[in-house]
C-alpha cells in the first residue's frame, strides 16, 4: 500500500511537470494548429539556464533559498521566453501560409539545432546540481517502506496548479486571452477587426517558453542532472499528454500531463522500467487511433 | 428528355453540433438532366454536396444512388468509395487542382482506376508488361480529347498551378469528367467567371451532358447559368427545401424570391 | 529596406543576440578541482552578437527575388534538360570511380559511405517527397534490415546475399504494420508517431538482449561474397577464395572495392524502380495525395493504400541499406539507429529538394563529407543540418535544386521551346 502510495506521489509530481510543458504544446497548436516540434528543447534551455543561474548566484553569495529559488525563476523564464520569441519569428513565422510540410520540417530544423547549440556550448556530459531544497514529510510507514512527501514535490504540484489556474482566468478574460481565441477560430477575420495576430501569436509562444521555462528549473531541482538529450524525450511525452488531453484544451493538458506522469510512475515501479518509454509511446498511437480528439477534446470536423 | 431517377435524396439531415445544417431535404436528380441546387449563402447546399460525396456522414436520411446493378446508399459509403465504385465525381468551391503536376498529369491521375489494374496492381507495370503501356496510351487519348474540349491543349504540360483562373475551373470539370462518372456534382463553377466565360461553360456542360449521359448536379451562384441550362431547379433556404421544379416555376416562386430579396416592407 | 530602418533593425537583432548569448555562450558550468565553478565567456558573446549585426545587415542588403509565377531556376532547368546525358556521364564515372589513378582505399569506402546515404536518401524521397508523408523514424526501418541480417547470420548461418531480400521484405512488412494504424493522421501527428516508432525500436534493440545483442549488438557479420567466392585471405572450410580464382596475389582492397560496387549496383537498382514507379499510377498517386489528399479521394483514389505503399516501397530501401551496413560495417549497435540518423537522412531529402534524385545525391555528397574535412566540421555538422533545414524551407521550399519533371509529356521535350 505504501509503495503504491509513494508511486503515486512520484507520479503526479512528474506528471505536473509534463503538464508545464503540455501546456505550451496545447496553446501553441490551438492558435496556429501546429506542432511546436522545438518546444522540447524549450524546457531543456529553461533547465540549463537555471541550472547556470544556481551557480551565479552560489558564486556571487545568494545563499537564501527563498531568494535564490525566485531569482532562479526570474532568470530562467526571462531568457527563455526570449528563445522562444525567437524561435518563433525566425522558423515559424515567415512559413505561416506555406505548404503545409513547411513548417514542421522547419521546427524538426530548429529542434536539431538547439540541441546541438546547448552540446557545443555546454558540453555533452550531464550537468548535476547538489540539492537545493531538503525535507518533507512522511506520511506513513508499513512494512518497513516509508512513504515521503518532500517539499519540492509539493511546491512542483502546487505551483503546475497555480499556473494553469492562472492562465485559465487569463484566457477567459483578459483581452490577450480574447485575442488568442479569435485568432484560433478564424485568424483573417481576427486580423480584420483589429487584432495584431502577430503579436498575439508571439505572446502564446512566449507564455509556452515561460511555463517550459518552470517546468525546466523544476526539472533541475527534482533530479538534480541534466543534459542536452532531455527536451527530446520530455517533448514526445508531453506532446502525449496534451494529445491524451485533447490538444487544444488547456485543462486537457494539464489532466493528460497527470495520467502520463502516473502511467510511466507506476510502470516503471511495477514492471519493467527499461520499456516505460515504450508504455507512453504506445498510448500516444493508441490515443491517436482510437480517440484523436482526446480526452478534453472536441472532435475536429475537416474543411472541405 | 427526363432519364430514370439517379440520385433519390430522403429526409437528409446534417447536425453540427447544435447547428442543423439540413433539415429533412428530399429531392431527386434525374439521368441526363442538369439540376441546379440553389439558396442564399449558408443554405447548406455544399453541406449537401459533402453529404453526397462522402466527406460528411449524414446524420440521418438517405442517399439512394441509382446505377444498373442496383441501388447504392451513399450515406453509408466511404467519401473515395462514392467516387471509385458509384461513379460520382466532383469539382470543388476552392479549386483543388493538383498544382504542382502539369495539366495532363492532373487528367492521368484521374483514371487511377482503370490503369491500376491495367499494371497490375503497379507489378506488371514494374515489369514492362505491355498491358500497362497500351492502357496509357489509352488515357493519355482520353485526356488529349478532353484537353481539346477545354481548349487547354497548348498547355498540356503546364504546371496546372500556373494557369489562369478560368482555365483552373475547366481544367477541374474535364478531370472530373475523366473518371467516367454517372453523376457530376459542380460546386459553383461560374464562381469569378466573367460573362464569356460563363456562356462557354454553359455550352461545355450542355454538351456534357448531351454527349456523356451523366446526370449533373449544380450548385450556383450566377442565375444566367441556372436559368440558362438546368433542367430543374431545388431552392434551399436555412438547410430547408423552399421549392423544386423547372427554371420558369421557380424565377416566379414567391416563396423564393422572399429568401433571396426579402419581403418588400409596407 | 532603408539603410537606417536596416540599421536599426540589426541593432535589435544584435540586441536579441546578446540576451540569448549570456546564459548558455557567456556562462558555463565547469567542473574544477572536484567543486563546480562558473566560466564566464564574454568574449564568445560579443562575437555572437557582432556576427548577428553584420549577418542582418547583409541579409538586408541583398535584393529580395520577387516571387514569380513560374520560377525559373537557370541552374536547375539546364540540368533537367541535359538530365539524361548527365545520368549517364556520372554512371560511367562512379563505375571507374575505384580504379582512377588518384583513388584510394579511403576515397572507395568513403563513396561507399555516401552511396548507402544516397540509397537512404532515395527511399525516404519516396515518402517525403513524392508523398509528402513526414516520416521521422526512418532510421527504425533501417535498423530492421541491418538486425535482421545480423540475427539472420548469427542464428542461421545466412550469407550476405540470402539475407538482403529477406532484410528488406521485413522491413517493408514492418512498415506495413506501423503504416496500418497511423497514416490516417494529419501531417504533425504521423511525423510524431512515427518519431515515437523509432525510438521504440531503438529501446527494444537495447533492450531486447536475448535476440539482438543489448547495446553491444552483433558482431561478425558475414561479408557478401562474390558468387559464392569469399574475398578474404583464405576460405573456411578450405574452398577458393576470390583472389585464387582469379589469379590475383590476396589484398584486402578486393573486399573495398566489392563492397563498393554492391552499393552502387543497389542504388542503381533503387534508382530504376523510383524512376519508373513515378511513371506507374502508383507514384502519380503518391504525388497526387502530396499535393491534395482531399481531390484524390473525389478521384476515387484510397488515400490509406496509397500512402501505405508509399511507406512500404520506403521501408523496402531502408532494408536494403541496412543489410548493406551491417555487411560493411561488420558490427551493428543501437546507436547507429537513432533520431540522429532519421535526421541525417531527412536533411539530405530536404536539402536536396523534396522529390528530386538528383539534389538528394549532392545534399548526401555534401553532408557526407563536410565532416571529413576536419573535426571542427564534424562537431559542428548536424548543427548545421538543422540550421539548414530551417533557413531551407524559408528561403527555397523547393529545395536547393528542386524543379519537378512532369512524369509524362504530351509533347516530347525537343519540341518545347
Amino acid at each position: 500500500m505504501s509503495y503504491f502510495l509513494q508511486q503515486l506521489i512520484n507520479g503526479l509530481t512528474l506528471g505536473a511537470i509534463y503538464a508545464l510543458i503540455a501546456l505550451g504544446y496545447t496553446m501553441v497548436y490551438g492558435i496556429i494548429g501546429m506542432i511546436n516540434f522545438a518546444h522540447g528543447e524549450i524546457y531543456m534551455i529553461g533547465a540549463f539556464v537555471s541550472l547556470t543561474t544556481f551557480f551565479v548566484l552560489g558564486a556571487v553569495g545568494v545563499t537564501w533559498v527563498p531568494l535564490a529559488l525566485v531569482l532562479v525563476l526570474i532568470a530562467a523564464m526571462g531568457f527563455t521566453a526570449v528563445y522562444g520569441w525567437t524561435v518563433e519569428r525566425i522558423a515559424y513565422r515567415p512559413l505561416r501560409g506555406s505548404f503545409r510540410l513547411a513548417p514542421l520540417i522547419s521546427a524538426i530544423g530548429m529542434s536539431i539545432f538547439l540541441q546541438n547549440y546547448v552540446q557545443l556550448l555546454q558540453g555533452a556530459r550531464v550537468k548535476s546540481l547538489p540539492p537545493v531544497i531538503h525535507g518533507g514529510f512522511q506520511l506513513m510507514e508499513s512494512n518497513g517502506f516509508v512513504v515521503q512527501l518532500s517539499y519540492l514535490q509539493i511546491m512542483i504540484m502546487t505551483l503546475t496548479i497555480a499556473l494553469m489556474a492562472g492562465f485559465s482566468i487569463m484566457i477567459a478574460a483578459t483581452p490577450l486571452g480574447r485575442a488568442q481565441r479569435a485568432c484560433e477560430q478564424d485568424m483573417t477575420m481576427a486580423a480584420l477587426l483589429g487584432i495584431n495576430v502577430d503579436r498575439t501569436i508571439s505572446t502564446t509562444f512566449v507564455i509556452g517558453a515561460l511555463l517550459a521555462a518552470v517546468a525546466g528549473t523544476m526539472v533541475t531541482l527534482y533530479y538534480g542532472v541534466i543534459d542536452f538529450f532531455i527536451g527530446f524525450l520530455a517533448g514526445i511525452k508531453a506532446f502525449t499528454a496534451a494529445v491524451l488531453g485533447g490538444i487544444g484544451s488547456l485543462p486537457g493538458a494539464v489532466l493528460g500531463g497527470f495520467v502520463i506522469g502516473l502511467i510511466e510512475a507506476f510502470w516503471s515501479g511495477y514492471f519493467n522500467a527499461a520499456y516505460k518509454d515504450v508504455a507512453v509511446f504506445g498510448i500516444l498511437i493508441l490515443v491517436l487511433i482510437f480517440r484523436p480528439s482526446g480526452l478534453l477534446g472536441r472532435p475536429e470536423v475537416e474543411k472541405v | 428528355m427526363p432519364g430514370a431517377p439517379l440520385l433519390g435524396v430522403e429526409e437528409l439531415t446534417m447536425r453540427f453540433g447544435g447547428l442543423l445544417a439540413v433539415d429533412q431535404l428530399s429531392f431527386t436528380a434525374y439521368a441526363r438532366e442538369i439540376t441546379a441546387i440553389i439558396g442564399p449563402n449558408g443554405a447548406g447546399k455544399t453541406t449537401v454536396f459533402n453529404c453526397l460525396t462522402g466527406f460528411y456522414r449524414p446524420s440521418a436520411g438517405r442517399l439512394a444512388l441509382h446505377r444498373q446493378e442496383g441501388v447504392l446508399p451513399l450515406e453509408r459509403m466511404e467519401g473515395y468509395r462514392i467516387a471509385r465504385d458509384g461513379g460520382v465525381a466532383r469539382t470543388f468551391q476552392n479549386i483543388r487542382l493538383f498544382a504542382g503536376m502539369t495539366v495532363l498529369e492532373n487528367l492521368i491521375v484521374a483514371q487511377h482506376q482503370p490503369l491500376m489494374r491495367a499494371s497490375l496492381y503497379t507489378f506488371g507495370g514494374l515489369l514492362g508488361l505491355s498491358g500497362y503501356r497500351a492502357a496509357e496510351r489509352a488515357a493519355v487519348e482520353k485526356a488529349r480529347y478532353w484537353l481539346d474540349r477545354i481548349a487547354l491543349s497548348d498547355s498540356a504540360d503546364r504546371e496546372a498551378g500556373t494557369l489562369p483562373y478560368g482555365a483552373q475551373r475547366r481544367l477541374e470539370i474535364a478531370r472530373a469528367m475523366c473518371t467516367d462518372p454517372l453523376l457530376l456534382c459542380l460546386d459553383e463553377p461560374a464562381a469569378g467567371l466573367n460573362p464569356r466565360e460563363s456562356a462557354d461553360l454553359n455550352q461545355l456542360l450542355l454538351a456534357i451532358r448531351a454527349q456523356h449521359g451523366v446526370g449533373i448536379l449544380l450548385i450556383e451562384h450566377d442565375m444566367n447559368v441556372v436559368m440558362g441550362i438546368s433542367d430543374h431547379i431545388v431552392v434551399l433556404d436555412y438547410g430547408k427545401k423552399i421549392a423544386d421544379g423547372a427554371p420558369a416555376e421557380i424565377r416566379s416562386d414567391p416563396a423564393v424570391i422572399k429568401a433571396y430579396l426579402g419581403e418588400p416592407e409596407t | 529596406m532603408p539603410l537606417k530602418g536596416l540599421a536599426k533593425d540589426s541593432a535589435l537583432a544584435a540586441f536579441v543576440a546578446l540576451i540569448l548569448a549570456i546564459p548558455l555562450v557567456g556562462l558555463n558550468t565547469v567542473e574544477r578541482d572536484g567543486r563546480i565553478v562558473v566560466e564566464t565567456r564574454f568574449s564568445w558573446v560579443a562575437i555572437a552578437v557582432v556576427a548577428v549585426f553584420v549577418g542582418r545587415l547583409l541579409l538586408g542588403l541583398v535584393p529580395r527575388r520577387q516571387k514569380q509565377a513560374t520560377d525559373k531556376r537557370p541552374l536547375a532547368a539546364l540540368l533537367d534538360k541535359h538530365a539524361r546525358a548527365l545520368g549517364w556521364c556520372s554512371l560511367a564515372g562512379l563505375v571507374i570511380w575505384p580504379f582512377l589513378p588518384f583513388s584510394s582505399t579511403y576515397l572507395v569506402d568513403l563513396a561507399s559511405n555516401i552511396l548507402t546515404y544516397i540509397l537512404l536518401g532515395w527511399g525516404l524521397n519516396i515518402v517525403v517527397g513524392l508523398a509528402g508523408l513526414l516520416n521521422l523514424g526512418y532510421a527504425g526501418f533501417y535498423a530492421v534490415g541491418a538486425y535482421t541480417f545480423g540475427i539472420a547470420a548469427q542464428s542461421f548461418g545466412l550469407g550476405f546475399w540470402e539475407a538482403l531480400p529477406l532484410a528488406g521484405l521485413l522491413a517493408a512488412a514492418v512498415g506495413i504494420l506501423l503504416g496500418f494504424p497511423v497514416l490516417r493522421l494529419r501531417g504533425d501527428y504521423l511525423a510524431i508517431v512515427t518519431l515515437g516508432f523509432g525510438e521504440i525500436i531503438r529501446i527494444i534493440l537495447i533492450n531486447w538482449s536475448s535476440v539482438t545483442g543489448g547495446p553491444n549488438g552483433i558482431n561478425d557479420i558475414p561479408r557478401p561474397t562474390f558468387f559464392g567466392l569469399p574475398l578474404t585471405a583464405r576460405a573456411a572450410g578450405g574452398g577458393e577464395t576470390f583472389a585464387q580464382f582469379f589469379g590475383l596475389s590476396y589484398s584486402p582492397q578486393h573486399r573495398i572495392v566489392f563492397l563498393y560496387f554492391v552499393v552502387l549496383g543497389l542504388a542503381l537498382a533503387t534508382n530504376v524502380i523510383t524512376l519508373r514507379l513515378r511513371r506507374l499510377p502508383i507514384g502519380r498517386a503518391w504525388e497526387a495525395l502530396r499535393e491534395d489528399e482531399i481531390a484524390c479521394r473525389a478521384l476515387g483514389i484510397n488515400p490509406t493504400s496509397v500512402k501505405l505503399s508509399a511507406f512500404a516501397i520506403g521501408a523496402l530501401f531502408a532494408g536494403f541499406a541496412g543489410a548493406f551496413f551491417a555487411t560493411r560495417q561488420n558490427f551493428i549497435s543501437p546507436e547507429s539507429f537513432g533520431f540522429q540518423e532519421s535526421a541525417t537522412v531527412l536533411a539530405i531529402v530536404v536539402l536536396g529538394g523534396m522529390g528530386s534524385q538528383l539534389g538528394i545525391v549532392l545534399a548526401a555528397v555534401v553532408l557526407v563529407t563536410l565532416p571529413e574535412f576536419g573535426r571542427d566540421f564534424a562537431q559542428f555538422r548536424m548543427l548545421l543540418f538543422g540550421a539548414a533545414m530551417v533557413a531551407i524551407m524559408v528561403w527555397r521550399p523547393r529545395g536547393l535544386l528542386s524543379l519537378r519533371a512532369p512524369s509524362i509529356r504530351l509533347a516530347p521535350s525537343s519540341e518545347r521551346r
